[in-house]
């Protein structure tokens, strides 16, 4: 290991503002060193809480985060922030403005916000924000907030890295049959329905309420539809059939169903509802923690990290070498038809192992 | 990789005028920098503390409000405080032309004023940038 990259890393589990920075450009850089740096913090620091908001563009993740550091930072909690945006396809360039609603934390010594470029990643965050968790960690932070680019329906790289996946949704977006979608419904732990003073926010509730109800009792090996005295059955005709018995004021009389993630409703602007969603967050790392579900999932996680990084390598070792057999030469046999995909590939990894043991 | 260039652009005192500081934002982006944009309204020690945790090589500041001669210098004393002296700090705005040679000698390393072509200020952040 490169000793002012050792260096570096002491300073950052220290808790240097700068060192910390500075790490993690290094890794956004690609800068190797900084890579094996990372061995330095495997045992520093405790295992932090990790939460991902996501959500549609302008559904108001960076207003709502603002509200959960403070409310963090209430607790006495030090708080990190990773705030990711999307870089131009174009330039390279970014325009990074999370943090424009998180300012009034700049000078929290408790507080450390770092906005992050997506720089071609496609998947939410950007491909350094699992290392840079890392690095927060190490450096003391115990709570720490991700960010991720506004989402569409299949960004969903954060369940990668995340405990606990905060899904942001606000009214208006489309009807049900969106929230009926696999992908990005699938992943969140707790669901917050944000602006919630607008017109449709109950609807959207339920909406999402019935998908999860749904969901839950399939898995359970029930049929929610044929038994529409069921809460979920009732839910899931009204939303089928769009005749709703209750529109707005009566949604909260439901309640989430049991072992179905919690549905909430923000207004993130004036900070009503993010004492609950606090304490919904609490209630995730509570039961997670006591049913061992968030440890398989923390494993889950790493094995999930641990195949994309050697898979990277490998290719990363694969795409540097020349000559025959190598990638451009066994492409140009397919491309020929003197060789197909599936036996190419196999001749490519033959040969990567066979490099190794040289 | 190439390294990006990290800057952040903004708004010191209280004037409500960001047009220019997002053209400029704009700009940067295009020639492919990463802007941090912070917004209205920042103190000098909020710019200050930003550009450290963001790691960045340049604060571009933008002010229409008339209070530069305070408030720019305040951010060079503040890094230099904190010991840093790699970041680039440059200001735009309406700045009277005989306040420029005091700001210069305290550490702004130029300023741009209306109707500067972008083209410039990109070219100006490429060659000063201090850390390579």
């Amino acid at each position: 290991m490169d000793d002012s990259c050792a260096a570096l890393a002491e300073q950052c589990v220290a808790g240097n503002i700068r060192a910390i920075a500075r790490f993690i450009t290094l890794l956004e850089n690609e800068d190797t060193q900084a890579f094996a740096a990372l061995n330095y913090f495997k045992d520093s620091g405790q295992a932090a809480q990790v939460i991902g908001i996501t959500g549609p563009p302008g559904s108001g993740k960076s207003t709502l985060t603002d509200k959960l550091v403070a409310g963090f930072r209430a607790q006495g909690r030090r708080v990190g922030v990773l705030a990711v945006d999307p870089s131009s396809p174009f330039s390279g360039g970014a325009i990074l403005g999370d943090r424009l609603r998180m300012q009034r934390h700049a000078t929290d010594p408790g507080v450390y916000i770092r906005s992050l470029a997506s720089r071609g990643a496609l998947g939410g965050v950007s491909r350094v924000t699992g290392a840079a968790v890392q690095v927060l960690e190490a450096a003391g932070y115990d709570r720490i907030l991700i960010e991720t680019v506004g989402v569409g329906q299949s960004e969903i790289d954060i369940v990668k890295i995340a405990d606990c996946v905060v899904l942001v949704s606000v009214p208006g977006l489309g009807d049900e049959i969106q929230i009926l979608k696999a992908g990005i419904m699938e992943i969140g732990d707790i669901f917050v329905v944000n602006k919630a003073d607008r017109d449709g926010a109950d609807r959207v509730v339920r909406e999402i309420r019935a998908m999860l109800e749904t969901q839950y009792m399939l898995a359970a090996g029930q049929k929610p539809h044929a038994e529409p005295d069921t809460l979920a059955g009732r839910m899931f005709e009204e939303s089928v059939t769009g005749h709703h018995g209750n529109t707005g004021g009566h949604v909260d009389g439901y309640g989430d169903a049991p072992g179905a993630a919690p549905v909430l409703k923000t207004i993130a602007e004036n900070g009503e509802g993010v004492a609950d969603l606090i304490k919904a967050i609490e209630g995730h790392f509570a039961r997670g923690i006591s049913s061992g579900a968030m440890a398989s999932r923390r494993l889950e996680r790493v094995r999930s990290q641990l195949q994309d990084l050697v898979s990277a390598q490998v290719m990363q070792s694969i795409a540097g070498e020349k000559g025959s057999g190598s990638l451009d030469d066994l492409a140009t046999q397919v491309v020929e038809r003197r060789l197909d995909l599936y036996s190419a590939s196999k001749l490519l990894l033959s040969r990567y192992f066979q490099g190794e043991k040289r | 990789m190439d390294r990006k260039i990290r800057v952040v652009v903004a708004k010191p005192g209280l004037d409500g005028h960001d047009r220019g500081a997002k053209v400029i934002a704009r700009a940067l982006r295009d020639a492919g920098m990463e802007v941090i944009y912070t917004g209205l309204r920042q103190t000098p020690e909020q710019i200050v503390d930003t550009a450290l945790q963001e790691d960045a090589d340049v604060i571009a500041l933008s002010i229409l409000s008339g209070a530069h001669n305070h408030l720019f210098p305040r951010v060079t004393e503040l890094l230099a405080e904190k010991g840093v002296d790699d970041i680039l700090v440059f200001g735009g705005g309406v700045i009277p032309e005989e306040d420029i040679p005091f700001l210069k000698s305290k550490g702004i390393a130029e300023i741009f004023g209306p109707g500067t072509p972008t083209q410039v200020t990109v070219d100006f952040i490429k060659t000063n940038v201090k850390r390579k």
